[in-house]
Order: C-alpha cells, then structure tokens, then sequence
C-alpha cells in the first residue's frame, strides 16, 4: 500500500518535472501579451485605485486623502440614486430579456419551427435580432428621434391614434425617463437571449421534453422543469454576459438622457465619466470606477462559481 | 412534426410573434421613410406620412458635416487593425496555455477572465494619462492598442479551451518529423483551428467598430473620429434636426447590416461557440 502510493508520487512528481521542461520553451509566446496587458490593464488599474485615494483635478500633485472619496460616497445622494438605476438597468438588460427570450425562443422552437417550418422561425428570429447589430449610441438616437417631444415619432402616432392624451415627452420627465430607457433597452437585449437559446434548444436532446409530455406535463411546465435546466450553461452566460453589460450601459445614457432629467438616470459609469472629464474631480471619479469594477467583479464571482457549482452536481 | 396539424393555437403563437418582430422592425421603418423625406413635407405631414418623393438632401448635409467617409474609413482601419492583432496575440497566448500547457496556467486564465470582465471605466482615466503622456492621445493607434490587448483577453480565454482539445497525436507526429514548435503552430495549429479563427475575427471587427465609450474619449479631433464617435458627438451638439438624424442614422446603420447578412452563418455558429466556453 506504502509502496504503490510512494511510487504513484514518484511517478507524479516526475510527470510534473517533465512538463515544467517541455512547458519551458512556450514561455516566450506569452511575452508581448505580458508587456500589453501590464501597460494596457494592470497598471492603469492599479493607478485608478490609487488615484481614488487622492484628491486630484488631472493636473499638477495629487494630494492624499485617504478615504475622503470613499465617505463622500457614502452620503451622494446621487451616487446612491446611480446604483439603483443600474439595478433597474439590470432588470432590463438582463432579467426581462431572459426570460421573455426563452419563452420566445422556445415558441419558435417548439411550435413555429416544427408546424410552419424552419425557414418562418428563422426570419422571425433575424426580425427580433435586428437590433442587436446596430452601435448602441445609433440606436440611442434613433430612440432619442422617436421620443422627441416635438417633431418625434411617437407622439405623432399617438396622436394619430386619437391617444392623443397619452402623448407625453417620456426622456424629460423624471418620472418616466428611466422606465423609458428601460423599455428600450430589453427591445434592443432581446434578440440576444432568442439566438442563443435557440441555438441551445437545438443541442438538446428531445426525448425528455417528449416523455414528459407523454406523461401529461403543460407545455409550461415542460419549458420549466425539463428545458431550462437542460439549457442552464446558455442561461447563465446570457445573465452574466447581460448584466455585466447592463452594468456598464454607458453609451445609453451618453445619448439618451446624459443621466437626467435631473439625476432620474444617472448610473455609475456616466457618473464616473463626468466626474473626470466635466467636474475634473478625477480622485471621486475613480472612486466611483473602483465601486463600479468590485461590483462587476463580484458579479462574475458569484455567476462562475454557481456556474461551476451546478456543473459539478451535474457531473 | 409538421404534419400533426396546426390547430388555433400554433396560430395564436404565430400571430404573437409576428406582431412583437413588426414591433422591433417600427424603429427601422421609422428611420427608413424619413431619411429619403424632402424636408417640406416633414414639417407639413410630420413623421408619419410615406415619402412623396426621394430627397437626400438629409444624408447629404449629414455626409458633408461630419466628414462621413472619413469616419467610415477610421472605423474600418481601427476595427481591422484589431481583428487582426487581437487574433494573432490570442493564438499565441492560447497556443503557450492550451498546448503549452504552462505551469500557472490556470491563474494566467483566471487574469484574462478578470481583465475580460473588468469595466472600460476603471482604467480610463489612467489610460487617458499615459497617452498623453507618451504622445499617442487622440490617435488612432492608441485605440488600436487598448482594443487589441482587450478583445484578446476574451480571444485568449475563448480560444485555450478550444486548444486544450487539440488532438495530441497530430503534434506528436509533426514532432517526429523534426518540426519546431513556432512551425507547428504556423502549419498545424493555425490552420486547423481556422474556422474558431474565422468566428473571433468577425466578432472583433463588429465589437471594435460598436465600440463608443474609449474612442469617445480617445478620439477628440473630428480627423480621426469612428462612426459611432461621430454620431454621438454631433448628437450631444443638439445641432441635428429630424431628417439629417435619420439620415446619418441610415448611414450608420448601413454597414452593420451588412456585416451582420455577410456574417451572419458564421455569427449563428460563433454566438454558440462564445455560449458553451
């Protein structure tokens, strides 16, 4: 017993010598990513948290403050406003286009797909996708055309439709802005969660989702119980992948609303820009980015390691 | 399947999803028949009514005011020069930790994963700085460069998982035959991982020429502006009436349609790659 297991670490501890070796000489493919990722990445990020610990306009010294950045955070009121319309831009980017995404992607699927042919669900699902292809700040502004108070799209229509009392400038009013860039935001997410999980759909495997019916389940209850944890992988690199972005929705709010009417839409990421470029209070502003990138990071903490987790009591 | 009939309700489905994919095509219709409206007829019938005639005068102002050609021409050059880079640099660093099989190559993965995820937000300022600094604010390279190393944190994370399934018995046999290891790499590894190549170069370009908030930053003089750059700054100008807004609209909406009817088979196939890495 003594002897196997010594010579099993033996045999290790020489496997592992060897690859140290033969691993040796790939050491210099790894070098221009090393000299370009510590100017490009590591060191401007070590110097924004530094700098968030300063008080500085981005010329002459900094001066050091400590955590004066950090406190003065705590009691923004408009920073605090910030994190909770990211929260709601969440719900937008992320939550509501996942699960109307897998509804849609299972429709198409299951029932377009199979009783009108493949070639109907697949225009349907370029139509939803379309959205997805433009930049952000073009279909901002598309948005911004549409919703125009005076010459837009919208209202005229509305008008047209003798709704005319639900015409309303929807970006200028504080109490309406961020539900409308909400609404905009999962019509421009959509067409992402349908594409993938559709393609999803297709890797899986029908004979439980036929079993089950068999067995008398709704057509609800088999996109529940038997689809979605069958396409779990795709759902969460969507959710990740969404609320990462949504986190960052800095180009919407560049072109939508500049973070107003007021503070109704500012989010961290524009916060953090004007802070540096508009206020030159760069030490706040990288207060604000250093907040910002924990919280992303966290974020993709908790999604890889659940990931891993269900990946593990799948095995 | 097709022929268990489709009954009222596979119709009701049908219906449903027709009137949400018209509901996401409005927008386009919308910028479609205003940006070929004569500017008369806007202020007379509003955005509305169907174009009585074709008037380009809208793109054309739109063109000749922003340089558009010139912005194409940056978008294109700063979104190809990445592409590319990016590619290159993935496959070597992919090459060093999925075959390579690097000792820490798992800590060196989980930095590119971190330095895939971390927002453009915390490292602006500093990137700002620098360039300033070493002479290279408000060029094109300097995007080129931070674009680069970026997009190929994701290149590098995607592409080792892919090598790691390198079929070992082909490197084998290429070794025997006396090949080096930057041969191999150049006449085995390249060429067999083309098409997951093919995918991340596409995807690159795309994201590159969406890419707003470091150009906006990076790219202050008009000369050297990209297309969403210039869009969005004559945006916060509020110089733009209604038809050279949905003129310059269709103009930057133009080459993305593009890219995605050129692309779009190895885009499908690409969005599947990126969902099960």
């Amino acid at each position: 017993m003594t002897s196997t297991s010594t010579a099993l670490a033996d045999a290790k501890d020489r496997g592992r010598q060897a690859r140290k070796h033969r691993s040796l000489p790939y050491l210099p493919y790894l070098l221009p990513s090393v000299v370009l990722f510590a100017c490009v990445i590591a060191l401007p990020f070590c110097m924004n948290v530094f700098t968030s610990f300063n008080d500085w306009s981005g010329v002459g010294p900094m001066k050091w403050a400590g955590l004066a950045n950090y406190r003065r955070l705590m009691h923004d009121s408009e920073f605090w406003a910030s994190i909770w319309h990211s929260a709601a831009l969440v719900a937008a980017m992320a939550v509501l286009p996942t699960i109307i995404g897998l509804v849609l992607a299972a429709a198409l699927f299951d029932v377009i797909a199979k009783r009108f042919g493949p070639r109907v669900a697949s225009i349907l699902r370029a139509c939803i996708y379309l959205p997805q292809v433009l930049p952000i700040v073009v279909a901002a502004i598309v948005w911004g055309w549409i919703l125009d108070p005076q010459y837009g799209a919208l209202n005229a229509l509305l008008r047209a439709a003798g709704l005319g009392f639900l015409a309303h400038d929807f970006l200028g009013d504080p109490k309406t802005a961020l539900l409308t860039v909400m609404a905009i935001l999962v019509w421009f997410q959509l067409g992402y969660p349908v594409v993938i999980f559709m393609a999803a759909l297709q890797r899986v495997d029908p004979a439980l989702a036929e079993a089950a019916e068999i067995d008398g389940a709704s057509w609800r209850q088999r996109l529940w119980r038997v689809t979605v944890p069958q396409i779990r992988p795709e759902i969460y690199v969507v959710l990740l992948t969404c609320t990462v972005a949504s986190l960052r929705a800095f180009a919407w709010i560049y072109a939508l609303t500049s973070g107003g009417p007021g503070t109704a839409t500012q989010v961290p990421s524009y916060y953090s820009y004007i802070s540096f470029f508009t206020n030159l209070d760069v030490g706040y502003g990288s207060a604000i980015a250093t907040v910002l990138t924990l919280i992303i990071i966290v974020v993709a903490a908790v999604f890889l390691g659940a990931q891993r987790r269900h990946q593990a009591m799948a095995d | 399947m097709r022929g268990r009939g489709r009954g009222l309700s596979a119709y009701v489905t049908l219906l449903a999803l027709v009137a949400i994919s018209l509901l996401i095509l409005i927008p386009f219709a919308f910028v479609l028949i205003n940006a070929v409206k004569p500017a008369a007829q806007y202020s007379a019938h509003g955005p509305l009514s169907l174009p009585d005639g074709f008037d380009t005068s809208g793109i054309r102002t739109f063109w000749n005011t922003t340089d558009f050609g010139r912005a194409l021409w940056n978008s294109a050059v700063i979104s190809g020069s990445v592409c590319v880079l990016a590619v290159l640099l993935s496959i070597l660093n992919a090459y060093a930790l999925g075959i390579g099989r690097i000792r820490g190559r798992t800590w060196l993965l989980g930095a590119f994963l971190i330095a895939n995820f971390l927002p453009q937000e915390g490292l602006v300022y500093p990137l700002y700085y620098l360039a300033k600094r070493v002479g290279l604010y408000d060029t094109r390279l300097s995007v080129v460069i931070i674009f680069t190393v970026i997009q190929a944190a994701f290149g590098t994370y995607l592409l080792s998982s892919v090598l790691g399934t390198f079929p070992r018995e082909l490197l084998e046999a290429a070794r025997m035959d006396g090949a080096g290891r930057f041969r191999i790499l150049w006449r085995i590894v390249v060429p067999i991982s083309r098409p997951t190549l093919g995918v991340l170069l596409v995807f690159f370009f795309i994201w590159t020429w969406n890419e707003f908030f470091l150009p906006l930053v990076f790219l202050v003089s008009n000369s050297n502006q990209t297309v969403p750059v210039a869009l969005g700054t004559l945006q916060g100008q509020h110089i733009m009436n209604p038809l050279t807004t949905s003129g310059a609209v269709l103009l930057a909406i133009v080459p993305t349609v593009v890219f995605f009817l050129i692309f779009q088979r190895t885009l499908t196939r690409g969005i599947t790659v990126g969902a099960v890495k």
